[in-house]
């Protein structure tokens, strides 16, 4: 215990010099740091959105919708098909993951039948009581259809965030349905959520034009009413607008979208792609001076008359948007449709003032606490004391140079854990040392205590450290987010002092021991 | 130069001969916990709860949280809770779960920035909608079960059964009080709190295996010794050890708690709680109960087989 190779004090020397040098960008501005040449260490310490200010978003994509409108375009299918073939039907409707629908002929079953398995991979045909047809979605489409909803609106997410220029956001599925969006900076994602929670179809549909009332109230097949976004109808309820179900052009033909101006008024400009360009022109110039509606996510932004033809391929939408409204819409054309909605699960946004404040109070309670357990080692230990604090001060830097390699996040409460770590760090020094005035205490030379007094105590404290260490893992398992962060400073704490106390200290102890050759213990 | 000592050389207090003392005082502390817990119930933050936390600043003097309350209960969001927050012109403003899923949530916030007006820095919004919440908890109650069957593990492992008991034991004394004095004082409890519950965990365990350490070394050492003896000497050798770590880390985490700001003032003072009582029941529950288990006094404990002279 009292005897060093030359490579351990090498390796031991090396290791708290590497510390050094790994945790010396943290002392530099982040520009600083940032143009360093590349073969110097120029990573710094991440800080956790609670400590720079930002948003974190939990997200949850409501997937079953995009199983549910599989469904529902399978009835339309079965419906027509059904028809064509003239099958008399009854009870066609959507059944939980199934679509279902009864033949009222029996002799007709097994064609109809044969029409249906035809109809789609995805789904599974069963005959049930001689005439009763059950389309059931087979699981691995389920599987596709959700992974596929998932990653598309990661990307859509993406996009959307991208354009709105929030620098370095991270996007990351978790779990089996959500999105985590972390945007450092952004302290007020109003505008954010704004463009998330809205899914952002667009279609555009003929306008019904026979009265409402002409027809008793009801709304004839095939139609649809639908309420306008923002003009207000007689009762002070949005006005309802009667549209053709059928949907005569959506938006994911679009390729190019940007809010512009027409009369002083801020409107969204759109350009088709070649088919959706040609799709279009046909469609203005066989309803020329009849009403077109622009459909956003079940509401009607505008019914203009088509005038003429269009034939360019590109249009433009006025509505009563303000220059902001313009903007955001113009955006979620261009970012492409969400697949399904989005729910906001979580939100915890931090502000930069909040933040800085943190640090810097952080700052003064690790400062204050570490001169508080410097000065009390010192006044219990003496010139032990003094070793066991270069330790610890040893024991600091290396935990900023592990964070800033393994590029862990510090959170508010990791700054709590290294607080915590600066007094329990001396532990394994405290243990060592009053093994020592154990030993000497028993008589023995102050070489042997040294040597019995570190050969007995490592066993305590690799117990002692493991078991806190084992908390320290259960909280990362389990843990979210800041919690986290404490987790990581912990582990890295209980790690760092382990070696600093049995080593480092150690180190000194023993060259010191060896210098002065001393008659008794100053412990 | 020699270094004060904390605690006197050769030091010999009876903490066995007071166990009945210390096991009446730990009794009525659990009890009491549970009593609380189950008549007041814990004043759970939104990270359990769900709901809306907005912490604000104004820019101009001291806030006027009169004002702000009755525009707040103007929106009938339900409970609305205000607090100065560290500073006159700082206010933490809590708002219950809203009844309608996860979008409601979102409309709340938009109408309190309303009501709020201008003039305000917003440095903390967080809102945990009801399924996070329940999520949260559930994870958290995990994470502590998993924590005290893991220690369990490892210290039996390491000594024998005896002592993991006697081990959790302590440990769930020192996270039941914490829970206690969390209700008592009606402390905001939040995954932080969890947290803290989590370290104390490691921390009181950690002062325990020091001492078993001892006992254990005792016990190859002294194999006539009378057992409550061995004990004892076993706690008064490390005493001072105790001590002094205990001093150490109660000075980093008292600079915590009066400095490291109002965030996180629930979790020193919680870290603070739980250095003391994990320190007391290390000492005073962990070891005294070996006592009433039947520990085999081989020549090796934890080794061989081979038998040793008894007591």
């Amino acid at each position: 215990m009292i005897y060093f190779a030359k490579w351990k004090i090498i390796l031991i020397l090396g290791i708290c010099l590497l510390g050094v040098i790994f945790a010396a960008p943290n002392f530099l501005s982040s520009k600083q740091a940032a143009s360093l040449p590349s073969w110097m260490p120029n990573k710094q310490v991440s800080l956790g959105l609670d400590l720079q200010g930002g948003s974190h978003l939990l997200l949850e994509v409501a997937v079953d919708s995009v199983l549910s409108e599989r469904l529902d375009a399978v009835v339309d299918t079965m419906r027509t098909t059904l028809r064509k073939a003239r099958i008399k039907y009854t009870g066609l409707g959507v059944d939980g993951l199934a679509a279902s629908v009864t033949i009222k002929d029996g002799t007709q079953a097994e064609q109809a039948r044969q029409l249906m398995r035809n109809l789609d991979v995805d789904f599974t045909v069963e005959v049930t009581d001689n005439n009763r047809i059950t389309l059931q979605l087979t699981d691995k489409a389920i599987r596709d259809r959700r992974t596929a909803a998932i990653e598309q609106s990661i990307e859509i997410v993406r996009r959307r965030i991208d354009e709105t220029g929030v620098r370095e956001p991270t996007i990351q599925r978790q779990g089996e349905n959500r999105i985590l969006v972390q945007l450092p900076g952004l302290d007020d994602p109003e505008r954010v959520k704004r463009l998330l929670g809205k899914t952002a179809k667009l279609s555009f549909h003929l306008v019904d034009e026979r009265q409402v009332p002409e027809l008793g109230g009801r709304v004839p097949p095939g139609s649809m009413l639908m309420p306008s976004a923002d003009e207000p109808g007689p009762s002070g309820r949005p006005r309802m607008y009667m549209l053709k179900k059928k949907v005569m052009l959506s938006g994911d033909t679009l390729v190019d979208s940007q809010p512009t101006f027409q009369d002083n008024q801020p409107v969204v400009s759109f350009r088709f792609d070649t088919v959706g360009g040609k799709r279009f022109g046909k469609v203005t110039s066989d309803n020329v001076n009849k009403l077109f509606a622009i459909v956003l996510d079940g509401k009607v932004i505008s019914a203009p008359v088509i005038r003429e033809p269009i034939l360019g391929g590109s249009g433009v939408i006025s509505g009563q948007f303000t220059v902001q409204g313009a903007q955001d819409l113009a955006l979620l054309l261009r970012a492409g449709a969400l697949p399904a909605p989005l729910t906001i699960l979580e939100e915890r946004s931090v502000g930069p003032g909040l933040g800085a404040d943190s640090i810097a109070e952080g700052k003064i309670a690790s400062l204050i606490g570490m001169a508080l357990v410097v000065a009390f080692m010192v006044l219990v230990y003496g010139r032990f004391g003094l070793m066991a604090d270069i330790a610890l001060l040893a024991n600091i830097i290396l935990i900023g140079a592990a964070l800033s390699l393994l590029q862990a996040t510090l959170t508010l409460p990791g700054i709590a854990g290294i607080v915590l770590t600066i007094g329990m760090a001396v532990d394994a020094n405290v243990l060592v040392f009053e093994r020592i005035r154990e030993e000497v205490r028993a008589g023995r030379t102050p070489i042997s205590s040294i040597d019995a007094g570190y050969s007995r105590a490592i066993k305590t404290i690799i117990d002692a450290n493991v078991t806190t260490l084992i908390a320290a893992v259960l909280l990362y398992q389990f843990g979210s987010g800041p919690v986290r962060g404490f987790a990581v400073t912990l582990a890295i704490g209980i790690i760092t002092s382990m070696f600093t106390a049995i080593m480092l200290t150690r180190l000194m102890v023993v060259v010191w021991l060896r210098k002065t050759r001393p008659d008794s213990l100053p412990i | 130069m020699r270094g004060l000592k904390l605690i006197p050389e050769n030091i010999n207090l009876g903490f066995i001969q007071r166990r009945t003392l210390f096991f009446i005082f730990s009794a009525l502390l659990v009890i009491s916990s549970i009593g609380l817990y189950v008549s007041k119930g814990l004043q759970y933050g939104i990270d359990f709860k769900g709901g809306i936390l907005i912490e604000i600043k104004t820019t101009d003097g001291a806030a006027n949280i009169k004002a702000m309350r009755k525009n707040l209960s103007d929106l009938k969001l339900g409970e609305v809770g205000l607090q100065e927050f560290g500073a006159p012109d700082e206010v933490l403003i809590r708002i219950q779960a809203q009844e309608g899923g996860e979008k409601v949530q979102q409309e709340a916030i938009a109408k309190i920035k309303d009501a709020l007006g201008s003039g305000i820095e917003y440095r903390r919004t967080e809102v945990v909608g009801p399924k996070i919440s329940d999520e949260l908890l559930w994870d958290g109650i995990y994470a502590v079960g998993a924590a005290i069957f893991a220690i369990l593990v490892y210290v039996w492992f390491r000594f024998e059964w005896q002592f993991g008991l006697g081990a959790v034991a302590a440990l769930t004394h020192d996270v039941i009080s914490t829970i206690g004095i969390f209700s008592l004082l009606g402390l905001e409890f939040n995954l932080t709190t969890v947290a803290a519950i989590l370290t104390i965990a490691g921390y009181s365990i950690n002062d325990t295996v020091v001492v078993f350490d001892r006992v254990r070394e005792n016990l190859r050492r002294y194999k006539t010794l009378p057992f409550p003896e061995l004990l004892n000497n076993s706690i008064n050798e490390t005493l001072s050890r105790t001590m002094m770590t205990s001093v150490t880390t109660l000075l980093a985490l008292f600079a915590l708690y009066i400095l490291g700001g109002e965030v996180l003032r629930g979790f020193s003072f919680a870290m603070i709680w739980g250095v003391v009582i994990g320190t007391y029941s290390s000492i005073c529950l962990a070891v005294p109960v070996l006592l009433y288990m039947k520990i085999e006094r081989r020549g090796n404990v934890g080794g061989s087989n081979e038998e040793a002279a008894a007591e």
